[in-house]
């Protein structure tokens, strides 16, 4: 959600989050929507701060749902699936990541900017920010 | 204002030209030259005289009211106003200064017409005079003219021709108002003139008078030129007096002190006075009339609040006590307490004033479309009891055939009551005689108008230019400057307009330098891609 610049490295506080995928006739759900990637149009995201900022957001959480449950929260930006990155991403391949049918577990790192309020307030100010 | 009291006998309200009734066209007249009292203040003020344009019928019979009629100098003969070789006031101000004082306003007139008929004549002459000197005083000893002289002589008559058409065409024309100061570029335009004159003329007597030069030709040819840089300086006289100012430069913005009507008008580079002309003639053809009946109610609730409260002083110093030192600060500081008391208890005490304009203001609406839905009512009911008469039924009832006055006059009656209702609630009534209403009618009815077209010039006020001569309120403008009448408009100068009534205040804004630059567009490279945001849920 900070700035960033491309190439350079970024720095973010993330919260893990693990989900368990639910089993709903023949497919593997998360229960929530993903909105966003380098191939959409990023001024058009009502969740980001930075309007130039491509990266994947969660834009609808089915309540009661897996991601629900896990506590993802709408207006998230997921930083890394499984391990993989998804800060620079088409929509597909995202979603791709997101839906593969060998996983029963998709365990996610997502930022959102009260994480940031929160070790700011907690460290006292010192926190370097990028 | 004292300075326009005294001479208030002695404006000139020259309406009609004599025997020439040119429609639409304000024949006014010259400048009445006011003296001025340099010492008395540091505002120029000084005086337009516009008198009004002739009637719409031309009617000479109302002629009889006013004081003189001057303006038999512009229309009797050809010289109409100043000529290109006018001796300009300026001049008549700097070499006769007492004239002006004793002898009045009449004889500056005619001496400026005098001056600027001899200019004009001995402009004329002179060439023709170049010509003609040689062969009267010295005849015995002139060469013959040659072919290529006499071919000289036909080039200088159709360009005195021409000349003479060119001065008439630009400076004959009868003059659009009286200014109070001279105008610059005719007085300089005519030194101009006479100095070059008088320095063709020197040359001639000393050069070709005195040596009695035998060469014809050359005598010619130096007619010629003289002719030609003539026809040049009349060329400056076009691009100094008529298109310099054609360009605008200036946003004027004008406003009526009244009621804050409020106009813009692009204009060139114009001195103040004539600018201030212009500024006029527009003001007459755009500018709604003027009425002072809607101004009495806001008058009327100032008066209330003027009225409404009284300051006694209980501790018995009178603040109007020319005593200096620490008394007159005590006496000054003390009125300055009481009007902030005043002040203060009148903001206090103004809760309910606002709530009765409010209703009286909605009242008022209602009533006015009360009256107005009535009035449209009775005209359109008027206006079918007309019908224009073919010609096939001129044979059938020849009795009751009406010209399009006695028809207005027929239908007036049915109409006349609500019209005056509507015109009493709109404080119109003063505008409009019923003389004037029924003239209107029968134009509207031989123009084949539509009743809504009748009642259009009542429903809303319209330029002053349209109502009767007694109502344009103001024949005798003042122009109240800080800057000198002659200087040209500039960026933020500011000068009033005033007539009795009410004044118009004019300020001046600069058109901005526009700085343009190009920039060139491929039509190939207009090319788009689709923007999505799409949503999927995993």
């Amino acid at each position: 959600m900070s700035n960033f610049m491309p190439g350079q490295p970024l720095v973010a506080v993330v919260q893990r989050i693990e989900i368990k995928k639910l089993r709903q006739g023949e497919n593997l759900i998360l229960g929530f929507s993903i909105g966003g990637g380098i191939d959409q149009d990023p001024g058009q995201n009502p969740f980001s701060d930075d309007k130039a900022d491509k990266g994947i957001y969660v834009t609808r959480i089915t309540p009661g749902g897996p991601a629900d449950a896990a506590n993802l929260r709408m207006g998230d930006k997921i930083m890394q699936v499984n391990g993989y990155d998804m800060t620079m991403m088409t929509h597909d391949q995202a979603r791709k990541r997101l839906t593969q049918k060998k996983e029963d577990v998709v365990r996610l790192l997502v930022t959102r900017k009260s994480l940031e309020e929160a070790v700011k307030t907690s460290m006292g100010g010192c926190y370097p920010r990028q | 204002m004292d300075t326009e009291s005294t001479y208030s006998g002695y404006s000139y309200y020259s309406g009609r030209s004599r025997g020439s009734h040119r429609h639409g066209e304000r024949s006014r007249d010259r400048d009445r030259h006011k003296s001025r009292n340099k010492d008395s203040r540091s505002e120029k003020s000084v005086t337009i005289n516009t008198p009004p344009a002739e009637p719409l019928l031309g009617d000479s019979s109302v002629r009889g009211e006013q004081v003189q009629d001057d303006n038999w100098g512009e229309t009797t003969t050809a010289v109409t106003g100043t000529s290109e070789h006018s001796l300009s006031q300026e001049d008549i101000v700097r070499i006769t200064k007492d004239l002006e004082d004793s002898v009045g306003l009449d004889c500056r007139r005619y001496f400026t017409l005098t001056l600027a008929v001899i200019l004009g004549l001995l402009v004329f002459l002179t060439p023709l005079a170049f010509l003609v000197l040689p062969y009267i005083l010295w005849p015995e000893k002139l060469q013959t003219c040659g072919t290529a002289c006499e071919g000289l002589f036909i080039s200088v008559a159709f360009k005195l021709l021409i000349l003479l058409l060119a001065v008439w065409a630009l400076f004959f024309r009868s003059p659009r108002a009286g200014l109070p100061r001279v105008f610059v570029f005719r007085a300089l335009l005519a030194v101009l003139v006479l100095l070059f004159v008088m320095s063709y003329w020197l040359f001639y007597g000393v050069r070709i008078l005195d040596t009695q030069d035998e060469n014809y030709q050359g005598i010619v040819q130096y007619a010629v030129s003289l002719v030609d840089a003539l026809l040049f300086i009349h060329y400056l006289a076009i691009v100094l007096l008529e298109l310099r100012q054609l360009q605008p430069c200036f946003s004027v913005s004008v406003m009526r002190s009244t009621d804050g009507e409020k106009r813009h008008y692009n204009l060139g580079q114009l001195s103040i006075q004539r600018a201030a002309l212009a500024i006029l003639e527009h003001y007459y053809c755009d500018f709604p009339v003027h009425n002072p009946a809607l101004l009495s109610a806001s008058k009327s609730r100032a008066a209330k609040h003027l009225a409404g409260l009284k300051v006694y002083n209980v501790d018995g110093e009178f603040p109007a006590s020319p005593a200096d030192g620490p008394g007159n600060n005590a006496a000054a500081g003390m009125a300055h307490s009481q009007s902030r008391a005043m002040i203060a208890a009148a903001a206090r005490r103004r809760d309910t004033s606002h709530n009765e304009l409010y209703y009286e203001e909605a009242e008022h609406e209602r009533r006015v479309r009360k009256r107005k839905a009535r009035l449209v009512v009775a005209v359109e009911e008027a206006f079918t009891h007309i019908k224009r008469m073919q010609e096939e039924d001129q044979k059938k009832t020849p009795g009751d055939v009406m010209d399009p006055r006695e028809a207005a006059q027929a239908i007036f009656p049915s109409m006349a009551r609500a019209l005056q209702k509507y015109l009493r609630t709109t404080k119109q009534q003063h505008c409009h005689s019923m003389e004037s209403i029924q003239q209107h009618l029968a134009f509207c009815i031989t123009n084949n108008m539509t009743p809504k077209a009748f009642l259009e010039s009542y429903l809303s006020a319209g330029p002053t230019l349209q109502y009767s001569r007694n109502h344009w309120l103001a024949r005798q403008w003042t122009l109240i400057s800080e800057a000198s009448v002659t200087s040209g408009l500039s960026d933020g100068s500011i000068f009033q307009l005033k007539c009795v009534d009410f004044s118009l205040v004019v300020t001046t804004k600069k058109i901005p330098y526009i700085q343009m630059s190009e920039e060139y567009i491929d039509p190939k490279s207009h090319k788009f891609v689709l923007r999505l945001q799409s949503e999927t849920s995993v």
